[in-house]
């Protein structure tokens, strides 16, 4: 399955630029490490039921109650840039 | 009636396939997942607290009224709820979806298979499928006007619950689908689980169209046209989908699949500029959040606690208070209208009398004023006692009328019915003995009319009505009148 | 000064008066500056004295906020401290400011604790040997040239070299028991759930779980206590309190010893599974089995049969899960941006290229891979059906056994530089992943030495078997001294 690794696209989907020196080594990695992965199709799992969590709880609902309100830039001063306390990007055009 | 009576001649030979996904932002006073609250227009980002701004380390909680709605929902369209529901994670970047994943139901979604009813334009009713209902979180919104050359991010509606409602691809027309539209909007008010106001995007609407040859089994390619947020625009953004796709086709290109903007200003589609980067959304499920369990018991008590629903609230309509099913129908449509109408029902003391006025003066009152019927200038209560008013003979239906305009114009909405037909000497005149003497003083003066009437010109009689009325600035009690002057012309 | 190097220690210097916070406070900032070599810190409170002085004050004016007043701890980089660097050991961090206290963290300043600094680790935790930090690789107090293991490696180097009596860690595959193996303290991963995950930075949501390392059972005990318990703000929190801990965190320190009073023998179970390997660490087992047989505990050969998959899984689960944790990192609302993006799309790829270290992508790489289309299914979902066969196997080796023994680690401490391909350090962590994936509560406890270096043994419970692994532990640690020996005795000139 390591054949199909196509080390650009995942790095399309996460959002990574990887300089032509590190993509190389960066795909001999992944490799090696789905080779260490692929071990997993040894055990037969046919009808064992997928462990998403260690305690199979169900989920606890909180009460619709508001909180505290939130003062204007109170969690903005770790924000690279914002204006008038809105955070600024590029301008992304629909 | 089958497909083809359906057609649309514009469409010629083409078929169009139209599945809708409506976003309804469930009306929760704190977030899905965190307690910000949802109240809409606040100052930019003074409604993101940690959670909703994905600080490292924050961690969702699954807000309990917000799974409430979805199951009433889901009770409402006869779907099945499925008691056990997961959430998983939607992973995309964009600057306004602040974790880089949308919380969401993707495997297992909380509302499985229903079914909506929807009333035609013409009067004609289809049940349009309802494929699933999922919870999830709202993205934040970006402002692209607000700084020169940036796109600027406001994350206050980020994390606002949404029903996402997804429909069959059922609907084979654009009015169709405005119809299913505006039905869900209508479903969603009634239970009191969205505010339904479009202008503030508490509603909105993602279009899959597709066209075929008709008879076809095969669907065409689709687009899917994103963020349509009134009625009339699902309309005017699908028939322009349909009219493009067609001229594609038949210029021999074809569709591709993409998403796409509607324009209302140029009332057109046309493909986003920005690529998503793939499909490829890596749903899996959130390892923050267990699975979700509605209980029987919650269960059974969303079911015992449910609104009375459009449906059944139009058959008590027609059936205890004799209304036509078309003014039925009228009413029921919109929550608010027909709150209007049980309430001046009740002051009136009867169903038939309120419809007619709420669809005839009332209606026409608020279309040339352009105000809601939350706006309405005559309360229910003043309308119900002005029916009252009318129907025990304190006042005739045409002074009625006059005084609707009155107290319409009036500001004063605390005015009662009854003081101003005091205040304005409109009690109607009864009293035979004061309408004969008018009577006669009438007769008397017209001695021509009089010989016309008596010579068989019995059109003559209006124009006694007419010279009484007039005498009595219309107070007189029209049956009275009728019974006086018959007897008295007659004599 | 010479000041107690346990926490129970100085708490009684504290009560007692003989020390005051301040006091201790001073002579283990001067500790610390005297032994920079080690980079244990990536931060220092710089109110701290401050705050010592307001503790002594409260104290001598009869008032004092709980269990922990007065006393510094060290925390690992990953919990939020309000008005406090927190950086996780990342660039992307580097310069990120607070804005909130994590909820452990809370528990500790309500008991009257103080915030000494914060410790080193390998970024986002992502690690075996503190060498993935974007702030310089820790030492081993016991041999500069070692790696103090991960990837809370700066908290067991700062516990071993007597910087602080204790030190918060998290745990995702063995992050606080492999570094409390490699430097010679002791360290508790709870119950899944059993520490809130509220304001530590995510890792692997379904592994991470905050504890606590120090150089007694007794003194992780009395911090677990204070630390632990439900909290409504993590969806996965534990509702339901454990009362020992509970009780723990309103006794008067003296009686600590009484409360830890292990009255049941135990069966111990030896997987063999961890012993066939022949490793250093499994060889090392025999004397800390005779400690435990001696107190009349039975030990039996239990096995674990799926044990030699967990590797792999672990690996796909937690990268895959990191992968979109890491995902907030876009440079928008915090956090690393790179300079002069001319559009989005440059903005988030060089802010996160930059921001990142190469362990950290590795992480995202193989994680995003193991959840795209196509894969989900072979890597995503088998890893959790072998996630579930793990736990099914702990859960049979629990019905016939109270806890189970296990080396915490295949080796001693390994050079810094040593270990450079990846598939090979994530071995590292074979003896400690499983308990992870089962939820498991694990501690680790030293046991021995080879060349100078310390081991660790590891004690497995059911979970919430806290007590069990707390107690049994205290009693091997009253029963022999592996846990007393000093890395660095006094400072070095």
């Amino acid at each position: 399955m390591t054949d199909s690794i196509d080390i650009a696209h995942l790095c399309t989907l996460a959002k990574l630029e990887l300089a032509e020196s590190e993509r190389d080594s960066a795909e001999a990695d992944l490799r090696n490490i789905m080779l260490m992965v692929d071990a997993m199709g040894d055990v037969n799992t046919t009808g064992v039921e997928p462990l998403a969590h260690p305690l199979e709880f169900v989920a606890r609902l909180r009460d619709d109650t508001p909180g505290p309100t939130i003062e204007a830039g109170q969690f903005q001063h770790n924000a690279p840039e914002t204006a008038e306390q809105l955070y600024l990007v590029p301008r992304v055009v629909d | 009636m089958s497909a083809n009576e359906r057609a649309d001649p514009r469409w010629g030979d083409w078929e169009p396939v139209i599945g809708l996904e409506v976003h309804v932002q469930l009306s929760t006073r704190s977030k899905m997942f965190s307690t910000s609250s949802t109240a809409f227009g606040a100052a930019p980002n003074t409604q993101a607290n940690a959670v909703d701004l994905g600080l490292p380390g924050v961690l969702p909680v699954i807000n309990r009224e917000a799974v409430r709605k979805a199951v009433q929902f889901g009770l409402a369209v006869g779907a099945e709820v499925n008691q056990r529901s997961v959430f998983d994670r939607k992973n995309y970047f964009y600057p306004d979806l602040p974790k880089g994943y949308q919380i969401s139901q993707f495997k297992h979604p909380i509302v499985g298979r229903g079914a909506l009813t929807v009333t035609l334009p013409g009067g004609e009713q289809r049940t349009i499928g309802i494929t699933r209902a999922h919870l999830e979180e709202d993205a934040g919104k970006s402002i692209h006007d607000a700084v020169p050359g940036r796109t600027a991010i406001d994350l206050n509606r980020a994390g606002t619950p949404l029903l996402e409602v997804v429909s069959e691809p059922e609907l084979r027309s654009a009015s169709e689908a405005a119809a299913y539209f505006r039905t869900l909007h209508s479903l969603v008010r009634y239970l009191g689980i969205c505010d339904g106001n479009l202008a503030e995007g508490s509603m909105r609407c993602d279009a899959n169209v597709s066209v075929r040859r008709r008879g076809s089994n095969v669907l065409g390619q689709r687009t899917e046209t994103k963020n349509i947020n009134s009625f009339r625009f699902v309309e005017q953004a699908i028939d322009f989908e349909i009219a493009r796709q067609i001229a594609v086709l038949e210029a021999g290109g074809s569709i591709v699949q993409e998403t796409r903007l509607y324009d209302p200003d140029a009332n057109e589609t046309r493909a986003m500029r920005t690529k998503e980067d793939s499909d490829d959304y890596r749903y899996f499920p959130d390892p923050d959040l267990q699975p979700l369990v509605v209980s029987d018991q919650e269960l059974e008590a969303i079911a015992a606690a449910m609104p009375e629903l459009p449906t059944a609230r139009r058959m008590r309509y027609v059936e205890q208070l004799g209304l036509t099913e078309y003014d039925a129908e009228l009413i029921v449509a919109d929550p608010d209208l027909a709150e209007y109408f049980e309430a001046t029902a009740a002051a009136a003391g009867g169903g038939k009398a309120a419809a007619n006025w709420i669809l005839g003066d009332l209606t026409a009152a608020l279309n040339r004023d352009e105000c809601t019927v939350r706006e309405s200038r005559v309360s229910s209560d003043q309308l119900g006692q002005l029916i009252q008013r009318i129907n025990d003979g304190t006042i005739s239906g045409k002074i009625g009328k006059t005084l609707f305009e009155t107290l319409w114009n009036d500001a004063d909405t605390r005015a009662t019915v009854d003081g101003l037909i005091d205040a304005r000497g409109l009690r109607q005149v009864s009293d035979s003995g004061a309408i004969e003497t008018i009577v006669d003083d009438i007769i008397a003066a017209n001695p021509k009319q009089v010989e016309q009437f008596k010579g068989g010109k019995d059109k003559v009689f209006g124009f006694f009505v007419g010279q009484v009325m007039k005498a009595t600035q219309g107070k007189a009690n029209p049956k009275a009148v009728n019974d006086i002057l018959r007897a008295k012309l007659s004599g | 000064m010479a000041v107690p190097t346990t926490v129970r220690a100085q708490l009684e210097a504290l009560n007692r008066g003989a020390l005051s916070s301040v006091e201790l406070c001073q002579a283990l900032l001067e500790r610390t500056g005297s032994l920079e070599h080690l980079n244990v810190f990536i931060s220092l409170n710089d109110r701290l004295l401050d705050q010592a002085a307001a503790a002594d004050e409260a104290r001598a004016g009869g008032s004092t906020l709980g269990q922990l007043h007065g006393l510094p701890l060290a925390h690992k980089d990953i919990f939020m401290s309000e008005g406090l660097r927190t950086t996780c050991g990342s660039r992307m961090l580097q310069d990120f400011i607070a804005p909130y206290t994590a909820t452990a963290l809370q528990r500790f300043a309500d008991a009257g604790a103080l915030v000494l600094g914060k410790c080193n680790m390998d970024e986002f935790a992502m690690g075996s040997s503190n060498e993935n930090s974007f702030f310089g690789s820790v030492a081993n107090p016991w041999d500069a040239d070692r790696v103090p293991g991960g990837s809370s490696g700066g908290s067991a180097a700062c516990v071993a070299a007597g910087l602080a009596a204790a030190a918060t860690g998290t745990d995702t595959g063995g992050s606080i028991r492999q570094p409390a193996a490699f430097c010679g303290v002791s360290g508790i991963k709870p119950t899944y759930g059993r520490v809130s995950r509220y304001g530590m930075v995510a890792f692997a949501s379904s592994l991470d779980q905050g504890g606590v390392m120090a150089r007694t059972a007794a003194d992780l005990a009395l911090l677990l206590a204070n630390m632990q318990g439900f909290d409504p703000q993590d969806s996965t929190s534990i509702e339901t309190p454990d009362l020992w801990l509970e009780n723990l965190k309103t006794l008067p320190i003296e009686t600590l010893d009484e409360a830890l009073t292990l009255d049941a023998k135990l069966t111990v179970g030896l997987p063999q599974e961890y012993f066939d390997s022949g490793s250093i660490g499994a060889r090392a087992m025999d004397d800390i089995r005779t400690v435990i047989e001696v107190q009349g505990h039975r030990v039996q050969d239990v096995s674990l049969p799926n044990t030699g998959i967990a590797i792999p899984a672990y690996y796909v689960i937690a990268g895959a899960e990191a992968s979109t944790n890491l995902s907030r990192y876009d440079g928008v609302r915090f956090g690393h941006r790179a300079n002069d993006a001319k559009d989005l799309e440059t903005l988030y790829r060089r802010s996160r290229s930059e921001g990142f270290g190469t362990e950290v992508k590795r992480r995202i790489l193989t994680g995003t891979y193991a959840l795209s289309v196509g894969y989900y299914e072979a890597y995503y979902l088998k890893a959790q059906q072998l996630r579930r066969l793990i736990s099914d196997d702990f859960k049979r080796a629990f019905a016939d056994v109270d806890v189970l023994l296990t080396p915490t680690t295949p080796t001693t401490a390994f050079e810094r530089g040593a270990v450079s391909n990846p598939v090979t350090m994530y071995q590292q962590d074979v003896f400690t992943v499983p308990a992870s994936l089962a939820g498991l509560p694990a501690l680790s406890l030293p046991c021995g030495f080879k060349d100078g270096l310390p081991l660790g043994a590891q004690l497995i419970g059911p979970h919430y078997a806290e007590r069990s692994l707390l107690c049994l532990a205290h009693q091997i640690q009253s029963h022999s001294d592996w846990h007393e020996a000093v890395a660095i005795a006094g400072v070095p000139a």
